[in-house]
C-alpha cells in the first residue's frame, strides 16, 4: 500500500514537478484559446458559405468537412510537422499544432453550424425577408440566434473534444500538460506526475462533460 | 513543383516501404476491429446494467463514463502504458491501445444508449412484457433496436472517431499504419510514406464517413 502511495500519490515528487506541470498547463490553455475560437470562426464561415446555396461552394465545403472527419488529426499533425520543412518552411511545433488541429476542429464546427442553420424552418427566412431584412441581416438576427440554441450541446461537446485533442501536441514534443507530465515522470522515475496531470485535466474538463451530457439528454428526449 | 513531387509523391520511396505500410494498415484494421467490437459490447452491457437501478453500481458506471469522457485518450494511454509498470504490471502497447480505446468507446456508447433507452416510451416496455417476452427478449427484439435507431447518427460519429484514434497507438509503440509511415519517413528523409499512410487512412475511413452522412440525414416524418 505504501509502495502504491509512493509511486502514484507522492506529494514530495509532486512538489518538485509542480512548476513543470503548471508551465505545461499554461501551454495547453494557450493552445485551446487559439484553436477553439479559430475553429469556431472558420467553421461558422464555412457553414455560411454553404448556406449561400451555390453549388460549387457547397460541394467544396462538403468535401472539406468529410475529408477532415475521415483524416486522423495525429496523422495530419505529423504530416504538417515533418512535411512543411520540405517546403523550406521552418516549422514551429506550436503553430504546426494550431494548423493541424484548427483544420480538424473547424471541419467539425462547420458541420454543427450547417446542421443548426438547416434546422431552422425555411418559413422563418421567408418571413424575415418579407419584412425587408437583407440576407445577411436575416442570418444574423433571425436564423443564427435560434440555431445556436439548438446547437449548444454539439458545440460544447466539440469544444471539449478540441481541448482534449491538444494533448496530441505532446507527440511533436511541444511541452503541453501531457508532455510535461511525461518528462516529469521520466526525471523522477515515478508515476505521480502522470496522475497529477490526469487530475488537472479532470478538474477542467469534468464540469464540461457534465454540462454537455445534460444538454445532450435534453435535446434527445425533447425530440419526441 | 519538382521538389514537391519528389518529396511528397515519390513512388520509388513508397514502393520500397510498401510492405511495411501494408503490414501497418493491417494492424490498424485489426486494432479497429477489436476495439469497436469490445467497446460496443461493453458499452451496451453497461447501459443494460444501469437499468437494474442498483445505486452503487450506477454511481460506479457514471464515474467511469465521466472520467473516460473527460480525459484525453492519449493521456489515458500514457498513464496505462507508463504508469502500470510501477505496479509491476507491464502490458504490451497493443493491449494498452485496445483496453483504453475500447473503454472510451464503451463510455460514449453507454452514455448515448442510456439516453436512447430512456427515450423509448414506457408503453413499449409494458407491451413487450405483457406479450410474455422475458427481459432479455424484450431488450433484444423490442427496446434495443429502437434505442439504437435513435442514436445511430451520434454513434456512427463515435465509431469513426474511435477508428481515427487507433493512430494514437503509434505513441505506445504499436507498429500500426502511422507508426510504420513515420519510421519510413525518418529512414528515407522523405515525406512520401506519410502521403501513402494518409491515403491508407482515407481508404479505411472515407466509406465510414459517407455511411455516417446517410444516417444523419433526417428521416421523413412518419
Amino acid at each position: 500500500m505504501s509502495d502504491f502511495v509512493h509511486n502514484f500519490f507522492n506529494l514530495h515528487i509532486l512538489d518538485r514537478v509542480w512548476p513543470l506541470l503548471l508551465t505545461g498547463l499554461k501551454t495547453t490553455i494557450l493552445l485551446s484559446l487559439v484553436i477553439v475560437p479559430a475553429g469556431l470562426a472558420i467553421g461558422l464561415l464555412m457553414a455560411l458559405l454553404q448556406s449561400l446555396r451555390i453549388y460549387a461552394l457547397r460541394w467544396t465545403v462538403v468535401v472539406y468537412v468529410d475529408l477532415f472527419r475521415a483524416y486522423p488529426p495525429l496523422v495530419l499533425l505529423i504530416y504538417v510537422y515533418y512535411g512543411l520543412p520540405f517546403f523550406g518552411i521552418d516549422t514551429d511545433a506550436f503553430w504546426s499544432v494550431v494548423l493541424a488541429l484548427g483544420l480538424n476542429t473547424s471541419a467539425y464546427f462547420a458541420e454543427v453550424f450547417r446542421a443548426g442553420i438547416e434546422g431552422i424552418p425555411f418559413g422563418q427566412v421567408q418571413a424575415a425577408r418579407a419584412t425587408g431584412l437583407g440576407g445577411f441581416q436575416t442570418m444574423l438576427y433571425v436564423v443564427l440566434p435560434q440555431a445556436i440554441r439548438n446547437m449548444l450541446p454539439d458545440l460544447l461537446s466539440n469544444v471539449l473534444e478540441s481541448v482534449k485533442l491538444t494533448s496530441l501536441a505532446s507527440v511533436v514534443t511541444l511541452p503541453e500538460l501531457l508532455r510535461a507530465a511525461r518528462l516529469a515522470q521520466g526525471n523522477t522515475v515515478n508515476a505521480t506526475p502522470l496522475i497529477a496531470a490526469s487530475l488537472i485535466y479532470l478538474a477542467f474538463l469534468w464540469p464540461l462533460v457534465r454540462l454537455t451530457s445534460r444538454l445532450e439528454r435534453r435535446t434527445l428526449t425533447g425530440q419526441r | 513543383m519538382q521538389t514537391f513531387s519528389s518529396n511528397f509523391l515519390n513512388w520509388d520511396v513508397i514502393q520500397s516501404y510498401l510492405p511495411d505500410l501494408l503490414a501497418g494498415m493491417w494492424v490498424t484494421m485489426e486494432l479497429s476491429a477489436i476495439i469497436l467490437l469490445c467497446g460496443l459490447l461493453v458499452g451496451t452491457g453497461l447501459a443494460l446494467a444501469r437499468m437494474a437501478q442498483l445505486r452503487l453500481l450506477n454511481v460506479f458506471i457514471i464515474i467511469f463514463v465521466d472520467v473516460v469522457r473527460a480525459l484525453p485518450p492519449l493521456m489515458l494511454m500514457v498513464v496505462t502504458y507508463f504508469g502500470l509498470p510501477y505496479l509491476g504490471l507491464r502490458l504490451t502497447g497493443f493491449a494498452v491501445a485496445c483496453i483504453v480505446l475500447a473503454s472510451v468507446l464503451a463510455a460514449f456508447t453507454e452514455e448515448l444508449l442510456w439516453a436512447g433507452l430512456s427515450t423509448v416510451s414506457v408503453g413499449q416496455y409494458e407491451a413487450a412484457r405483457s406479450t410474455g417476452l422475458t427481459f432479455l427478449q424484450m431488450m433484444g427484439s423490442v427496446v434495443l433496436p429502437q434505442a439504437f435507431r435513435l442514436i445511430q447518427a451520434p454513434l456512427a460519429s463515435r465509431i469513426i472517431a474511435t477508428t481515427k484514434n487507433t493512430a494514437l497507438a503509434s505513441v505506445v509503440a504499436v507498429p500500426e499504419l502511422l507508426s510504420q509511415a513515420n519510421t519510413a519517413q525518418g529512414y528515407s528523409g522523405n515525406a512520401s510514406p506519410l502521403t501513402a499512410a494518409s491515403l491508407g487512412y482515407l481508404i479505411i475511413l472515407l466509406p465510414m464517413v459517407l455511411v455516417a452522412r446517410r444516417l444523419e440525414r433526417p428521416r421523413e416524418a412518419a
